[in-house]
């Protein structure tokens, strides 16, 4: 597991409209700069869109990680 | 004799209270429902306002009096704090009431002014504003059209993309399609949310000639220049831009220090309880689920809690548990549309469009007032 202090976890498992991505980009809107967010997806999609998303917003994708059964996306708002 | 209090009366509020009036005696249990407005109003009639049609007012507004069962108490009155430690609610005019089971039900409210410049743009989440915007499009003779999100969450996930597609009906109908760009500012690398159903609207929107953008949340607007900007660092210029408002919790929820993030009410995603006080239940708009805000999702889990209230005042030891499930109905225009059934554990299906889901989506609008609203489904 990081170091990294998780502030906020979004549990978007079992989410199919709006989906995880969606979730994300609420709590994105909602957290502080510097603030790291953790989503819980079990949606297939998110491991393209969610990255894709992250990169083309300008925030961090710290990690990556498969749990049992989801898989947690560490990200960081940086503006 | 058991206190249930319901506070809104839209959807939700409406349906848990019926539900219980119906399967509870007047001796086990007083149900009120408490809630702003003497009238009750279908919200997804705003897109066929917005767009023209000629609805009979009762299709879209009703007392709330005249849908509740007889045994339920109507208080109109705006709540102004929820206790939940103490057991009470305040209410402007009628001062306080306690209770032994508690239903939040107040929905969200739209913040359009979160989003610089918004005094430019058009919504329909509102019927006043749906008037307006119909008004626009009336006048409308050709141009750039955007259809875009200013916020999230929002009620209806697809309903900025079905009126993507209605707009692209309207527009042939009024034999200026040629003349109308129509743009679907997408929040999403995709059309919506789920691969397979993103597939079919994909398909859908370039068949229509809809031009899509990926990844475009509207940041600001400058309404001069008529240009949106996005959340990602691009830029798209308008002649008519319609924006999904931003959306709330209930006011009152977030005075009373119960909401997170926007005013949403953190709920256990099956039992539908607030933290650990077992008597206090929310549902509809005003949760925190990752489900989508919808009149669906309200009425699935208002027939959940009914059926848990009932539960524990009878002694019954099962509960039932929501499963996450939300159908939806999506019009694309020239009788065609496109129906959705899934649940936390079952994603949607890649849909087929079709006149049989249009007939579906116009016999929910005509059975929202009895069926529905009764909790008989
Ligand atoms: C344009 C549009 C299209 C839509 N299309 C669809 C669709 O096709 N399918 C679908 O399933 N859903 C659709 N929806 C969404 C649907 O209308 C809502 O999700 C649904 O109404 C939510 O129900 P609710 O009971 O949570 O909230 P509401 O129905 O919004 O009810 C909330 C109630 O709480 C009351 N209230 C709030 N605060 C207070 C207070 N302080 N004191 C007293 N009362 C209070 C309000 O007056 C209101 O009566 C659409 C919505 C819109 C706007």
């Amino acid at each position: 597991m990081s170091e990294i202090k998780v502030n906020k976890v979004v549990d978007a498992r079992g989410s199919h409209c709006p989906g995880p991505l969606m979730e994300l980009i609420k709590a994105i809107r909602n957290a502080g700069v510097g603030e790291v967010i953790a989503v819980y997806s079990t949606d297939s999609g998110s491991k393209t869109d969610i990255p894709r998303w992250v990169e083309k917003a300008g925030h961090q994708l710290i990690g990556v990680y498969e749990r049992n059964g989801y898989t947690e996306f560490i990200v960081k708002k940086v503006k | 004799m058991k206190k249930i209090l319901v506070v809104g009366g839209g959807t939700g509020g409406t349906i848990v209270a019926n539900v219980l009036a119906r399967k509870l005696s007047r001796k086990e249990a007083e149900i009120t429902v408490v809630s702003e407005s003497p009238k009750h109003i279908y919200q997804p009639a705003f897109i066929y306002t917005a767009l023209g049609y000629n609805l009979h007012e009762r299709d879209i507004v009703r007392g709330e009096e005249e849908l509740l069962d007889k045994n339920v108490k109507l208080i109109i009155d705006n709540a102004l704090r929820i206790d939940v430690e103490d057991r009470y609610v305040v209410l402007e005019r009628t001062g306080k009431l306690d209770y032994d089971y508690m239903v939040i039900a107040t929905g969200s409210r739209i913040v359009p002014e979160e989003v610089p410049g918004y005094q430019a743009t058009y919504h329909f989440y509102g019927l006043e504003e749906a008037n307006r915007l119909s008004k626009a499009l009336e006048e409308f003779s050709g141009g750039v059209i955007a259809v875009g999100i200013g916020g999230i969450p929002y009620k209806c996930p697809p309903a900025p993309a079905e009126f993507c597609c209605l707009l692209d009906y309207y527009f042939t109908r009024k034999k200026i399609r040629d003349k109308v760009e129509i743009h679907y500012l997408s929040p999403l690398p995709r059309t919506f949310p789920h691969e397979a159903v993103a597939e079919a609207i994909t398909e859908m929107m370039e068949k229509k000639d809809i031009h899509w953008h990926p990844m475009f949340n509207i940041e600001s607007v400058d309404p001069e220049k008529r240009i949106v900007y996005s959340l990602e660092g691009e830029s798209l210029r308008f002649d008519l831009l319609v924006m999904v408002p931003p959306h709330r919790g209930a006011k009152v929820v977030e005075e009373s220090g119960l909401g997170v993030d926007g005013g949403w009410i953190p709920v256990d995603k099956h039992a539908l309880q607030y933290k650990d006080y077992s008597e206090v239940y929310v549902i509809g708009d005003a949760t925190n689920l990752p489900v989508s805000k919808s009149g669906a999702a309200a009425h699935f889990e208002a027939k959940v809690v009914g059926d848990r209230i009932y539960a524990d005042i009878t002694g019954k030891k099962s509960k039932p548990v929501y499963d996450g499930r939300v159908l939806c109905f999506c019009d694309a225009g020239f009788r065609k549309a496109i129906y959705m059934d899934f649940n936390y554990e079952k994603p949607p299906r890649k849909p087929r469009f079709s006149y049989l889901w249009y007939l579906g989506k116009q016999a929910v609008n005509k059975l929202y007032w009895s069926l529905i609203l009764k909790g008989i489904v």
